[in-house]
């Protein structure tokens, strides 16, 4: 199976045969899948070296001259680092891209905290109009980021990961939330990979589960609609980001959100992607013991 | 806000400008940084750049990115001159309903390419601007940014003058207005930053209006251009 980088290599390598529009830039990450592409469309596929200010800077003023750039490297270096140019290049200039990153929050734990995003959707949220998508399989990966690429002028991030679901759940792109199953009780959100941790955990609750590949726009319509006042939420990056927007869904009700994510304490550890979902309790064991206790069973 | 049409407009000059800035009155407090850059901006406009208030939504226009947003007085002054906006619009500079702010802002400034007041923005969005024109096909229109030399320091512009060299942008020109304001200066001179990343680069008396319009339009095949203009050291 590809991984979802794999996968975004090859879909982005065939939307710039396809969209004249298209133009990928990166900063040396990710070029050696690139490099086909680039023989075809030297132009339009742009490596500006280890320089992630210019990234973001250069992908917006590609937007400015009137393309659509898909810009791309790892999260820490796509929206950490350079996150003033993210804020003002992009958004107060009021130009659109598509932002995809690799290396998500604990893709390459031997690599070390320098090289975990946990914090990059949050960090997002404090900017407006920003479509968010965290796709839970390669496949979901190519539907959105056809999506994103083709969504008019918008604001897009993608988030890859290694950390991927058996199946591929169908996605509309458009946002919205979808049942995936049906329960008494209480509302689980998986967010994008932490689906399949999700449903061995709750195999034996009698809990709603519901799937979001996209988060932003927050779909509290659906949770709303979900029926539910105790509501979950699982997300592959800082635990409690949605809590705000599940809160807001919520607003008229009294309800209760628990917000199981990656822990804001540096781990210090190295080791393998299992390892660290078990220490921030994300593995299927932990999460059956944190989403049982919050709701009682 | 109204945009005076070509007809209606009273020709300006260069004598004009100090008045129209004299409309910006104020808490303003950039007024000498604003100055040191009025004389570039004059002759870029009136006799080098091709893009005109009927022109300014033309794929083919040159763009000129002010990245130094610090003082845009000079900046709003040379665009009344030459009719982006009326000068009925210079009194309310900063004002809550103005376009017209300390920093400019390209949604609301006529003939803005960009906003700009955090330092260190426009020449990065300046080197994307010329690669997508490139890569459109767009080979004529020229990509103008102004930096000043303090704005130097940010490390975010040597990202990109650094790219801009081997990437052989040559329709890229940067002006870097120099007033020593730099706080550890510029050691070995400003132009030879640029040399050797690779660009062409004259360095001319930024009062001079005929040497600058000499550095302007210099010929620079296969490379980017900067022209630092050095004025009076800021007091």
């Amino acid at each position: 199976m590809d991984t979802m980088r794999d996968r975004f290599i090859a879909t982005t390598s065939r939307l710039l045969d396809e969209d004249p529009r298209v133009a990928v830039v990166l900063a040396d990450i990710s070029t050696d899948g690139f490099s086909a592409a680039r023989r075809r469309h030297p132009e339009r596929v742009v490596n500006v070296g280890i320089r992630e200010q210019l990234l973001i800077g250069a992908g917006a003023g590609m937007a400015l001259a009137g393309m659509r750039p898909v810009v791309h490297t790892f999260a820490s270096f796509l929206v950490e680092r350079p996150f003033e140019q993210v804020k003002l290049d992009f958004g107060h200039q009021d130009v659109g891209g598509v932002l995809v990153s690799a290396n998500a929050s604990y893709d390459w734990p031997a690599g070390g905290f320098t090289h975990m995003s946990p914090g990059d959707v949050a960090l997002l949220d404090t900017l407006d109009g920003w479509t968010v998508h965290v796709p839970g399989h390669p496949d979901e990966a190519e539907a959105l980021l056809r999506h994103a690429v083709a969504d008019g002028d918008e604001r897009v991030y993608v988030r890859l990961s290694l950390q991927s679901n058996a199946q591929a759940r169908e996605v509309r792109g458009d946002g919205g939330f979808t049942a995936v199953r049906q329960g008494r009780g209480g509302t689980v959100v998986a967010v994008g990979p932490m689906l399949d941790n999700v449903l061995d955990a709750v195999a034996s609750l009698d809990v709603t589960v519901l799937y979001a590949a996209t988060v932003r726009p927050f779909d509290g319509a659906a949770l709303r609609a979900a029926g539910y006042t105790d509501v979950v939420l699982v997300e592959p990056y800082l635990a409690g980001t949605s809590t705000a927007a599940a809160n807001d869904a919520l607003a008229d009700l009294p309800h209760r959100v628990l917000g199981l994510g990656v822990g804001q304490r540096e781990l210090r550890r190295y080791g393998d992607m299992a390892e660290h979902l078990a220490a921030h309790g994300l593995d299927a064991a932990s999460l059956r013991e944190r989403i049982g206790a919050f709701l009682g069973r | 806000m109204t945009t005076q049409t070509h007809e209606k407009r009273t020709p300006y000059g260069y004598e004009d400008l100090g008045r129209l800035m004299g409309l910006m009155t104020g808490a303003e407090k950039h007024g000498p940084a604003a100055t040191s850059t009025l004389d570039a901006l004059w002759v870029l406009y009136d006799r080098v750049l091709r893009v005109t208030p009927e022109t300014a939504g033309d794929r083919g226009r040159d763009r000129f990115l002010l990245s130094k947003g610090h003082g845009p007085m000079a900046y709003y002054a040379v665009l009344a001159a030459k009719g982006f906006f009326g000068e009925e619009v210079l009194p309310g500079f900063g004002s809550y309903d103005s376009p017209l702010g300390h920093h400019p802002d390209r949604l609301l400034v006529p003939g803005a390419e960009i906003g700009s007041g955090s330092l260190g923005h426009g020449l990065p969005l300046a080197v994307g601007t010329a690669l997508g024109l490139r890569a459109q096909g767009l080979r004529d229109p020229a990509v103008w940014v102004l930096l000043g030399d303090a704005e130097l320091d940010e490390g975010s512009n040597h990202e990109a003058l650094a790219f801009a060299g081997p990437a052989g942008l040559d329709r890229l020109h940067a002006i870097v207005v120099d007033n020593a304001s730099a706080t550890h200066g510029w050691p070995g001179g400003i132009a030879s930053r640029f040399e050797a990343a690779g660009w062409s680069a004259a360095t001319v008396d930024g009062r001079d209006h005929e040497a600058l319009y000499a550095a302007f339009t210099a010929p620079h095949p296969g490379r980017p251009h900067v022209v630092v203009a050095r004025v009076e050291p800021k007091k």
